[in-house]
């Protein structure tokens, strides 16, 4: 039984919140962005003991003005997968495996350039120098994650930046800004894995789309290569501008493709059929964890004609493979940037907040850390 | 210096076909047309071993035909090995450099093309060095691939042009590292604006607005010289690198001269060092923004910036007297007729292309030199950096025939014991250019 607590727990918390409605889905209109408690203001919003105790809420990155919604999501078990007979269904997405998660937040929005810059271009850093600033405990913190080279032209290639999803980042850059994030909220935020991140899109739904069956639909929730438009080279569009799914979470469908942890492997649901069957017929909390540095999943589908922009990708059940050599074809310096994907500009992420965060134990075990590769470590920028 | 460049002559000879554009031709093999050894193997050396270098080596490794690295040369050993290892494991077979065929040092490049077995040479250590490297690679009869930009100051650019005169004497086949002359979407866009699709070109707007590049990679307590400090850092001195508006920018200046089939006359600019103003960052600016003239009385507006979280745009415009453009993507006319530039294949490389487009040239004997347009628009960036620098409006024959920004350039005999240029105050600080201050002619 697919869980649906996690959504009627939404409605209730956006009951006396008026601003939540939809004004329309016409292709330039947008979706009445809802306003969460911040959790800057009133820390109490984004902590929660029990599942029943978790709220949307709004976190501000401190130190900046710029701010990320999250979402609660209760948890709970489903079939991930597609059933045989589902139009444009792949042979990885079966079988059928049922799965259990526990409470997370999710972001409602794929992580804008404006939240990712701050990591990525030392934002915060640049503006406590220049307004001679002191840092906080936290910031210390923070400032002791590694950051990236800087990109060597404008990665959102003339398409849109405040608003826009981040893209054309490595899967190593997208964890490393959750570990930044975490070390800046004190709060553990890190990507999806590809079970949290199916359960999340299907929002309690067991059809081909969290809206139906019916691919027709999809322009009302999905930005994808029919309706993304060509005016631009990068066709992505800003977040939230499309109707949510039940579970209040915008560009599930489409837009950008979006990171989970696992690493990719088409026969990955046969073993988790095997693990299922040794627990009770329950797989819990799965996660293949990986092996190699670049090869993950990726979620969702997205704008592009080149990989997965067709409905059939945009399905909640698609599985896509990272594809590394492909997505920097254009880097033209030898080693290649760990940190950017010159023609991943239809790729981006959207982050997790465990209710439980991994112990350090955990976190070793299932390779929840990000690791800068040794051959890139020489690259990282000097203090002086 | 006497040598001059009749402008007129060029601007002149330069039709919209006369800057460059890659053709993909089928590639016949006329048996030992083009190596040095009488066979079919091109023999390659790779002058300065950087990421830009490696990349380079890799993408001319790839080309069709048997392709041999059989030396290298930089500065400093330290990567070297790594640029080995990785090109290695690309290209198992065709990386054969022996111990002896690897070269460290000032003088490295010298040792690498005074070997006979090379037919052609990439050229990709920090721009400052390139003419004098160019020059030397031409006059033993080399084939070149050159990175831009091919100077950083007049002279160099004289002495660019030059040698380029003397490879199309010899034959030689010379290639510049502007890939968007190779790039489809480009190729396809600046051709219907030549065609006429938005009527005649009134005005550019170029760009190269982002967040900067990389940060210092080595600090004053970890080298040993300010040689060594500055040859590290070498993208924050001027006279290694040539400001970014030369280093990067020259990438925008020169698709707008392409698409306007000209070179400007004269510049005019303002700019300076606003953001990135720390010691470590050396003496260059942190922002352009130049208009330059064309004979027509047309006028191409540039800005290039490397200061965070700022509008950051890379790309190239046109307006006409039909319609607009936004080269390499789109145009659209008055009338609305629009045409978009689709990818014809998941995967276009425009820094392969450039390769396996001077490697067939080579190899069919055709006729292939793009060091004077390299030439020109590298002279374009240094030109709107003069008229930054001083504030004042600079000619284009005045500065190609005597500017000399005052930057010796790296010619001979430089040890790591050599003083540069610029050297720091007490507190790490140089001179920074200040506009109505600075005289670009100075000597």
């Amino acid at each position: 039984m697919p869980n649906v607590t996690a959504c009627h727990k939404l409605m209730q918390a956006f009951a006396g919140i008026a601003c939540w409605s939809i004004v329309s889905v016409g292709f330039a209109e947008e979706t009445a962005k809802p306003k969460f408690p911040n959790a800057d203001e009133n820390p109490k919003v984004a902590e929660a003991k029990t599942a029943d105790d978790m709220k949307p809420y709004s976190q501000t990155i401190p130190g900046t003005t710029i701010s990320f919604d999250m979402v609660p999501i209760s948890g709970g078990t489903f079939l991930m997968g597609s059933p045989p007979d589902e139009k444009g269904r792949e042979e990885d997405e079966g079988p059928q495996v049922k799965v259990q998660v526990s409470p997370f937040w999710m972001g409602r929005c794929e992580v804008t350039w404006n939240e990712y810059e701050i990591w990525n271009l030392d934002l915060d850093v640049l503006r406590r120098e220049k307004l001679k600033l002191p840092s906080t405990d936290r910031d210390k913190i923070a400032d002791a994650v590694t950051r990236p080279t800087k990109p060597y032209t404008d990665m959102t290639f003339n398409s849109g930046h405040d608003g826009f999803p981040a893209t054309g980042m490595t899967p190593l850059a997208a964890q490393m800004y959750c570990k930044w994030l975490s070390a800046k909220t004190g709060h553990y935020y890190r990507l999806p894995t590809e079970a949290e991140w199916e359960f999340a899109a299907r929002g309690g739904t067991t059809t081909a789309y969290s809206f139906g069956d019916d691919p027709a639909k999809l322009g009302d929730y999905s930005w994808y290569v029919d309706n993304a438009g060509l005016e631009r080279e990068v066709n992505y569009h800003k977040v939230g501008l499309k109707k949510p799914n039940p579970f209040g979470l915008h560009d599930m469908h489409g837009n950008v493709a979006e990171y989970c942890l696992d690493e990719y492997d088409a026969d990955w649901y046969q073993k988790l059929s095997v693990i299922a069957k040794e627990n009770n017929g329950v797989a819990i909390n799965p996660l293949n964890i990986p092996r190699t540095e670049e090869v993950r999943v990726v979620r969702g589908g997205s704008w592009t004609q080149w990989y997965d922009g067709g409905p059939e990708h945009h399905r909640s059940a698609a599985r896509y493979e990272s594809m590394p050599e492909d997505w920097k074809i254009q880097d033209p310096q030898i080693p290649q940037s760990v940190w950017y994907y010159t023609d991943g500009t239809h790729v981006g992420f959207r982050i997790v907040r465990p209710l439980t965060p991994p112990t350090a134990e955990e976190r070793k075990k299932l390779k929840l850390d990000p690791v800068v590769p040794e051959h890139a470590r020489f690259l990282q920028r000097s203090t002086n | 210096m006497t040598e001059k460049t009749n402008r007129r002559e060029f601007l002149s000879k330069s039709t919209a076909a006369a800057v460059g554009a890659g053709v993909v031709s089928q590639i016949v093999l006329p048996r030992g047309a083009y190596a040095a050894n009488g066979d079919e193997t091109i023999r390659i050396g790779l002058v300065g071993c950087g990421g830009r270098g490696t990349g380079a080596a890799s993408q001319a490794l790839s080309t069709k035909g048997d392709v041999q690295l059989v030396a290298v040369a930089d500065a400093f050993g330290d990567q070297m090995n790594n640029t080995l290892n990785r090109l290695s494991k690309q290209h198992k077979d065709r990386v054969n450099v022996d111990e002896d065929h690897k070269f460290v040092g000032f003088d490295a490049y010298k040792q690498l093309i005074d070997l006979d077995e090379i037919d052609l040479v990439i050229l990709a250590t920090p721009p400052g060095f390139r003419p004098v490297h160019f020059e030397y690679a031409i006059e033993k009869g080399k084939h070149v691939f050159f990175e831009k930009p091919v100077a950083v100051d007049a002279k160099g650019v004289r002495k660019v042009l030059k040698a380029v005169e003397e490879s199309k004497k010899k034959n030689l086949k010379v290639g510049v590292g502007l890939q968007r002359h190779h790039q489809p979407s480009y190729l396809e866009t600046v051709k219907a604006l030549q065609d006429g699709a938005i009527g005649d070109i009134l005005a550019l707007r170029v760009y190269w607005n982002s967040g900067g590049v990389w940060e210092p990679r080595r600090s004053r307590d970890q080298v040993k010289t300010e040689m060594e400090y500055q040859m590290r850092n070498w993208y924050y001195y001027n006279w290694l690198c040539g400001d970014h508006i030369t280093e990067q920018h020259i990438h925008n200046l020169d698709v707008g001269c392409w698409v306007k089939g000209a070179y400007p006359i004269r510049a005019y600019g303002m700019g300076g060092r606003e953001v990135r103003d720390a010691a470590r960052y050396g003496n260059i600016f942190d922002h352009f923004a130049v208009e330059y003239e064309f004979a027509d009385g047309t006028r191409m507006y540039s800005q290039c910036r490397h200061i965070r979280n700022c509008w950051n745009s890379v790309s190239e415009h046109a307006q006409g007297t039909k319609g607009t453009s936004n080269i390499g993507r789109s145009y659209t006319t008055q009338d609305g007729n629009t045409w978009t530039y689709k990818k014809k294949q998941r995967r276009e490389d425009p820094y392969q292309i450039e390769h396996d487009d001077l490697f067939a040239a080579i190899r069919n004997d055709t006729s292939y030199n793009e060091g004077e347009y390299g030439a020109h628009s590298t002279m374009t960036s240094i030109l709107g950096r003069m008229a930054v620098y001083s504030g004042k409006p600079v000619d284009w024959d005045k500065a190609l025939n005597e500017g000399a920004d005052a930057y010796p350039w790296a010619e001979e005999n430089l040890t790591w014991d050599t003083t540069p240029p610029n050297v720091p105050n007490k507190n790490g600080e140089y001179d920074i250019p200040v506009p109505g201050v600075t005289d670009v002619f100075e000597a």
